[in-house]
């Protein structure tokens, strides 16, 4: 992040890991609380064995499809660590994209409940076996349903913020929008929507726009498609401010939610950042779901954290071993569980109707 | 009496003064215009949005999300085509989240021809509409029906489109709504916005009371025996009309169904009356290919066909692109009341 304290910091060197170095000291791991940085570690690993366990899943048939996150790890789990979380507009809202695993297992998500959504349970919590791999709906934390189409829920940000900016201006609590998504989706005019509606002057909205920069969209590079250097830029035409940070830190990326959503809650003012993010495992489970190249963000960190002797070589990987077979434990648990029955289709169609089958009017 | 813009307009601040509405939006719905035909003028949470359809259905789901009621327009539903997708999560958000999130909001627009609208203020939105699972349908045909609807609407938990029949916006209807003035320039001298500056203007708006007519009830509007004939929106009083022209030409005997709710429709009243008169006419003025008219006519014949004296006929507009700004081709391509005649007395004369 252009503006961050950690990069002001004299004779400071780039280490290929990302981190920022001064006489061989990571200075910006010192920047937060030893605790804080290996909790960041351990959700971050807990979130790739959980998203690995899932491409397993796939690959054993016991699910249809899957779609991800691993390689936004260093972004998400600062997010899900800083969300105000709760029910309401006094609380964050969370208009996720489907690559947000590593965000709800911050802020606490059981593991389970992700694999009861990728084998279509009924017991479910998201969507009672409606809906695909990283679709979560969780309104007790202001989790708003994950839908498929790209980019619509930078729209539909916008209508929580305004309820979140009519509160604040009651002066009553208010909470955050924060949207998530990628590169390729900013191309569609919902995200041009959202940056409008967000900066009406007079009615600026307390919103967190962030874009997740992979630089793909399913096989399409990003560079062949925009001509703009950084997506965030297009926030400045709107007087928004906006960051570019590098998403694979998750230092870096703490320190940028931390201060945008700072910003935001004290001013009431939409804020842009752009994180660059690895895609590890290509699109979904239809382009194979097979790792690919690219810098994965929890080796990076462990490199830091190894160098730095917060942690003993071969941590990760006990670490790792341990959250599979939580994972795999969870997996045999809801292979056994009930799934959807046919006649609960016309459920909730309506809300306090009886009268969703036509044939029963 | 008030005309049906008026009607609208009453239901909104009914709706904003008890049913918790903080939002009343879209592109000119607010002051200085409120609305292009009026029907928001004066509100207190009426307010004017970006050029962008896109971005008012998504921001009314958001405030759906939110648990807060708001009601968005759509200029014309000429307008509403590129928002099909969002339309979609608003019908399916409850569905999707397996009942843990409800959508209570109201998307109104103006639909169909009538007002020499042309290409694009002239489209018909209810075959579209009815093919958005999740979503209440209405559409009104008389002033009090858009007011007790309007309610209906507003206090729904599930998102509902509220069709406006824009060419009987400005007719005024022959019911008072509760708590209207009975003289009509008494009521537009307390809501209707002055010409020219509005700037110090406030309305009076009068103590208009509760009156919700239930989502998914019809109403006959002239009883009879030869014939059903069911509509609603604009060819609804063309409907009554060619009726009464044919009981005093032929003394047939028309019952005419307003539907009033296109989902869920009032199947009872369209089967008890087809049941009665053993023929059926479905009239509306949107495409007639993958018409709205064709399902009901579709459920007749499966669940009435051996109480059927002639096959149910759908007469709706001709399956073209576009209407016609001149008039003869306005008038060739949706049904007018010599149309409603002829076809009626063509299933009149049908012998089993």
């Amino acid at each position: 992040m252009k503006s961050q304290k950690a990069h002001k910091t004299s004779s400071k060197v780039q280490s290929k890991s990302g981190a920022v170095k001064s006489r061989g000291v990571d200075r910006a791991l010192g920047l937060l609380p030893k605790k804080l940085v290996l909790q960041m570690l351990d959700l971050m690993v807990r979130s790739r064995a959980l998203e690995e366990r899932l491409i397993k899943v796939y690959r054993t048939g016991d699910a249809y499809f899957w779609i991800g996150g691993p390689g936004e790890e260093a972004f998400g789990v600062p997010l899900g660590l800083l969300i105000d979380k709760g029910q309401g507009p006094q609380h964050d809202y969370l208009h996720l994209h489907y690559r947000a695993t590593p965000t709800l297992i911050a802020m606490g998500m059981p593991m389970i409940d992700s694999l009861r959504l990728i084998m279509n349970r009924a017991t479910d919590p998201s969507t009672g076996g409606r809906n695909f791999a990283n679709h979560y709906c969780i309104p007790k934390w202001n989790v708003v349903p994950v839908g498929s189409p790209i980019e619509v829920q930078y729209g539909m940000a916008v209508g929580t913020a305004h309820v979140q900016r009519r509160h604040k201006m009651r002066k009553d609590k208010a909470g955050v929008s924060i949207v998530t998504g990628g590169d390729a989706g900013t191309a569609e005019g919902d995200f041009a929507s959202c940056l409008i509606w967000s900066s009406r002057p007079g009615s600026e909205l307390p919103i967190y726009i962030t874009v997740q920069n992979n630089k793909w969209g399913i096989s399409t590079a990003f560079s062949g498609q925009h001509g703009e250097k950084h997506i965030a830029d297009r926030g400045k035409a709107f007087g928004m401010r906006t960051n570019v940070v590098n998403g694979n830190d998750p230092i870096e990326s703490y320190f940028a939610i931390s201060q945008d959503l700072e910003y935001i809650r004290k001013n009431c003012k939409p804020v842009l950042t752009e994180f660059l993010v690895s895609r590890l495992y290509g699109h979904s489970s239809a382009s194979g779901a097979n790792r690919e190249e690219g810098d994965c963000p929890i080796e990076l960190f462990e490199k830091r954290l190894v160098d730095s002797k917060y942690i003993a070589p071969g941590f990760v990987k006990e670490l790792f071993q341990s959250y599979d077979n939580e994972s795999r434990e969870a997996a045999d648990t809801v292979r056994r569980e009930p799934v959807p029955t046919g006649d609960s289709v016309w459920d909730h169609v309506y809300l306090g109707s009886e009268n969703a089958d036509w044939r029963k009017f | 009496m008030a005309n049906m813009a008026q009607a609208i307009r009453m239901a909104l601040h009914y709706g904003e003064k008890n049913l918790q509405v903080m939002d009343i939006f879209g592109e000119d719905v607010g002051a200085p215009m409120g609305g292009v035909f009026t029907a928001t003028q004066g509100l207190e949470t009426a307010w004017n949005s970006p050029l962008d359809e896109r971005g008012i259905i998504s921001t009314a789901l958001g405030i759906g999300l939110a648990g807060e009621r708001c009601v968005a327009e759509i200029q014309f539903c000429d307008y509403i085509f590129n928002t099909i997708d969002l339309l979609k999560i608003g019908g399916n958000t409850l569905w999707c989240s397996n009942g843990q999130y409800n959508m209570p909001i109201v998307v109104m627009t103006p639909v169909g021809a009538g007002i020499r609208g042309s290409i694009y203020h002239s489209h018909s939105f209810d075959a579209w509409a009815t093919r958005l699972p999740g979503w209440k349908v209405v559409m009104p045909s008389t002033p009090l029906d858009a007011y007790g609807l309007l309610i209906s609407a507003i206090k729904d938990p599930n998102p509902v489109l509220f069709l406006k029949p824009k060419a009987l916006l400005r007719v005024r209807g022959d019911e008072l709504i509760p708590g209207e003035p009975t003289d009509e320039k008494e009521l537009k001298t307390m809501i209707d916005a002055p010409i020219g500056d509005r700037t110090s203007w406030n309305p009076k708006w009068p103590k208009v009371e509760e009156f919700a007519i239930p989502i998914g009830q019809g109403k006959i509007v002239r009883e009879g025996t030869d014939l059903t004939i069911v509509s609603y929106g604009r060819t609804l009083p063309l409907c009554a009309k060619s009726a009464e022209q044919m009981a005093s030409s032929s003394g047939a005997s028309v019952e005419v169904i307003d539907l009033r709710s296109l989902y869920p429709y009032d199947w009872a009243m369209i089967r008890d009356s087809v049941r009665k008169t053993g023929r059926v006419l479905f009239v509306n003025e949107d495409t007639e290919v993958t018409n709205f008219g064709e399902h009901l006519a579709y459920r007749v014949t499966q669940e009435l066909f051996y109480e059927l004296h002639a096959r149910p006929q759908v007469l709706a507009g001709k399956n073209l692109p576009g209407i016609g700004l001149h008039p003869h081709l306005e008038e060739a391509s949706v049904p007018h009341l010599e149309d409603i005649v002829r076809e009626a007395e063509s299933v009149l004369r049908e012998i089993p």
